[in-house]
């Protein structure tokens, strides 16, 4: 119950699929989305492929509640694999409606291999999947292989995840969108798509999903329901994440330009008020959702006008402030370009922002921009960068490559521009005055990311010191991390997390009542961290130590400049060591990062003793 | 003089529904103990992020699905003006889809036979369960008078915009 009980393994290269059952312990021990998808990757890979390799898999995966009414988690599905950005694991979950049609076509989770020799879709009918022709999909973006596919199947309920041109072209940060506006975003997924010629899932489901407990299932939907009306979702179904513009750039939090600044002059006119008050059309929902978050925008007026676009924080932040940007107008139509090519939002801002910024600094010249001015501010041109970018045409080949590359490549101290962690780009928190959110984003196991952790809050909240590095920081982040996992793994959204009052309680008794399986909050609590650990593992397997858990550049070395709160604040190497040493002891991992056996055997993970092993020997 | 019954079916406001499916779910569980919404009465239709409407039946008077049966399976109540189908009757022809203009009725994936919205007599689940509000069940008469309400209410705002305050 809950459960399909079956993965689909696709070979590309042979074209071959076939089905095993999904067993118990296996899913109980990883619940599913991102644990259940992370372990299979570590079981279908070998180390040390290159992300483009067919041997890299691809791992779709749903969550156990997937196809059921839980509210925002019957329709969550994930992606994982290796990461062409980090070389680690990537791992990316999405919403809309495709979970849930993946769920009723009897699917658990589905393994994709190999290379298909020519563009091609893959098209599950239920019980019937076949590799169908895509050579007139190429180059056509997610929305438009969604309308392709539904008017040439003629199946109005068809669900699509598909890749742009920047999938197909291998740009590393590349996402896999589906229901038009939905990205399964961050980690570069979409490139690894696009390097198996895989353009496109298709899925159709009409099988019953079941539930364990059915009544005591409704009666909590139901609490949950009323949870979704309180004030644990009002931002979300207010003024939504862009509410965070005022809140972050009075804490001195917002990064702008490139990390060059943390408060932006122009933030009033690209607040969460602004952009509602003059641009949010409607705010719609996902399957199952009783909340509602989606923020449609509609550019009413000016050059832009008619750009149609789904809004959040953090792509307005990237493509916004980050880039110097004032205007709601052209940052909405960066983004819908964004959509266009199927890149992920926030890295792409920061891609840009990072060549704007060797711009300024002559380390880039018109010579290498062809031409384009390519100042902190300059909207036409950050629009242009998108497209170039998404294609790869002049320096947006080389910016394809993401920060750290591009970086590397240009040298001339390029790389002190460059902000990601793990080859990830930074997201929209300026963490040299949010020291918990500093220590969650160095350990996060995908690369700079707000989501792994959601360690800001915290410091955003006051609770803590933010501008101290301290001990007890670890056990902070590791609490909130391990809370993360399992709500990746159920796949249910973040933005419901405050509506589990009391956190794994309540997800244990979901978990219980949709499988039939019993699961404690404890049991879960220890799956949060088991699953934290393979993500960890995998990392390790790949030849990622403590050095790998860094920050950028302008993080620990460009003290905030601004006048107010933060000014002065960045985070120092003894900082860092501090953050570090202490959650390392706390989550019983060694001083090099790397996880000891016996907090393997602890957590059930005797089984992946082998990747740890070698290294804690050799040290000896 | 008795009032001809006032005929309530349930309707979709389409400034409100969001296209979540919470009806489709809450249907087939009602009508079916399981999730699947080709099991619901209730339908969802998405066709961009601005453009979402949830469609049932709409209770039309003589209903045209009816009156293409050509098994008289399908029968009209004189009271509520549900659609009532006769199970042992229906053998799936599909006549009363076509005849829909609504995709309001539909066929059963298991057992063959057409179904369609029952209004849970009448007290339907989807409108209880809408998380936005968007459904309501109504007569088209009391519909009628929304639609005017709004509309003055409308008329009325603009007309304040005019007149200075104070």
């Amino acid at each position: 119950m809950g459960y399909a009980r079956r993965i689909l393994h696709i070979d590309l290269t042979t074209g071959k699929t076939e089905t095993e059952p999904l067993k118990e312990d296996l899913a109980k021990k990883y619940i599913g989305g991102i644990g259940l998808g992370m372990r299979l990757l570590l079981d279908h890979s070998k180390p040390g492929i290159d992300p483009f390799s067919p041997e890299n898999p691809l791992i779709l995966a749903t969550g156990p509640l997937s196809g059921t009414m839980a509210p925002t988690a019957g329709n969550g599905h994930a992606f994982v694999s290796k990461s062409p950005e980090s070389g680690g694991v990537a791992e990316a979950k999405s919403h809309g409606f495709f979970g849930g049609e993946l769920k009723r076509a009897g699917y658990d989770a589905v393994v994709i291999k190999g290379r298909a020799e020519k563009p091609v879709y893959v098209w599950i009918d239920d019980d019937a999947v076949q590799l169908m022709d895509a050579q007139h999909l190429w180059g056509k973006s997610s929305k438009e292989t969604e309308d392709a596919i539904r008017d040439e199947l003629k199946d109005h309920y068809i669900r699509v995840a598909a890749i742009g041109p920047a999938g197909e072209k291998l740009v590393r940060i590349a996402c896999i969108l589906n229901d038009q506006t939905r990205a399964a975003g961050r980690t570069g997924l979409g490139a690894v798509m696009g390097s198996k010629n895989l353009k496109a899932i298709a899925v159709r489901g009409t099988k019953d999903v079941n539930v364990a407990k059915l009544e005591e299932f409704k009666e909590f939907v139901k609490v949950m329901h009323e949870r979704m009306k309180g004030p644990a979702t009002r931002k979300y179904r207010t003024l939504g994440t862009p509410e965070n513009v005022l809140v972050l750039n009075a804490l001195g939090a917002l990064p702008t330009r490139n990390f060059t600044q943390a408060t932006f002059e122009g933030a009033d006119r690209v607040s969460g008020e602004y952009l509602n008050e003059r641009f949010v059309a409607k705010i719609i929902g996902c399957l199952s959702c009783a909340m509602r978050c989606e923020h449609v925008v509609v550019v009413p007026e000016g050059p832009y006008k008619g750009t149609t676009t789904r809004m959040e924080y953090e792509t307005l932040w990237a493509l916004g402030p980050n880039c110097g940007v004032g205007r709601l107008d052209a940052i909405s139509k960066a983004m819908e370009q964004c959509n266009y090519y199927g890149m992920d939002g926030i890295s792409a801002g920061v891609i840009i922002s990072f060549a704007m910024d060797c711009y300024e600094h002559g380390i880039l010249t018109k010579k290498d921009t062809d031409g384009l001015d390519l100042r902190f501010g300059n909207h036409e041109a950050l629009l242009e960068m998108v497209r170039k970018i998404g294609i790869r045409e002049g320096l947006g080949d080389l910016l394809a490559e993401g920060v750290k590359r591009a970086a590397e490549k240009i040298g001339k101290g390029a790389e002190k521009y460059a902000n990601h962690i793990k080859g990830v780009e930074m997201t929209g928190y300026d963490i040299r005055g949010l020291k918990t959110a500093a220590l969650g984003y160095a350990v996060s196991f995908r690369g700079a990311d707000h989501n792994r952790h959601g360690s800001y809050a915290p410091d955003v909240k006051g609770t803590v010191n933010r501008f101290m590095a301290e001990k007890g920081r670890g056990k902070l982040v590791k609490d909130i991390e391990d809370l993360y996992t399992i709500i990746d793994s159920l796949i249910v959204c973040k933005f419901s997390r405050g509506t589990y009052y009391e956190d794994f309680k309540d997800l244990a008794n979901y978990y219980t009542l949709t499988t039939g399986i019993e699961m404690t909050p404890e049991e879960l609590k220890i799956t949060g961290e088991r699953i934290n650990n393979i993500g960890r593992l995998y990392n390790i397997r790949e030849g990622f130590t403590r050095k790998d858990d860094h920050l950028p550049w302008k993080v620990m070395n460009v003290p905030i400049p601004d006048e107010g709160v933060s000014k002065g604040s960045h985070v120092s190497q003894k900082d860092l060591d501090i953050l570090l040493d202490d959650y390392y002891e706390v989550r019983g991992w060694a001083k090099d990062g790397i996880p000891t056996i016996e907090k393997l055997k602890e957590i059930g993970l005797d089984d992946l003793m082998h990747i740890v092993k070698p290294k804690t020997a050799k040290k000896g | 003089m008795a009032a001809a019954p006032a005929r309530k079916f349930v309707s979709a406001d389409p400034e409100k529904c969001v296209g979540c499916g919470v009806c489709e779910f809450i249907c087939s569980l009602e009508k079916e103990k399981t999730f699947n919404p080709i099991k619901s009465r209730i339908r969802v239709v998405r066709l961009h992020p601005l453009v979402n409407l949830s469609v049932t039946c709409r209770l039309c008077e003589d209903a045209p699905c009816v009156a293409a049966c050509p098994r008289d399976a399908l029968e009209q109540s004189e009271e509520t003006g549900v659609i009532i189908i006769d199970e042992e009757k229906c053998n799936g022809c599909g006549w009363c889809i076509e005849a829909c203009d609504y995709g309001a009725i539909t066929l059963h994936p298991e057992k063959k036979v057409v179904f369609t919205c029952d209004l849970c007599d009448g007290k339907p689940k989807c409108v209880e369960w809408c998380p936005e509000e968007a459904l309501d069940f109504v007569t088209r008469d009391i519909l009628a008078q929304k639609a005017r309400i709004t509309v003055v209410k409308k008329l009325f705002q603009e007309a304040m915009k005019a007149v200075p305050p104070g």
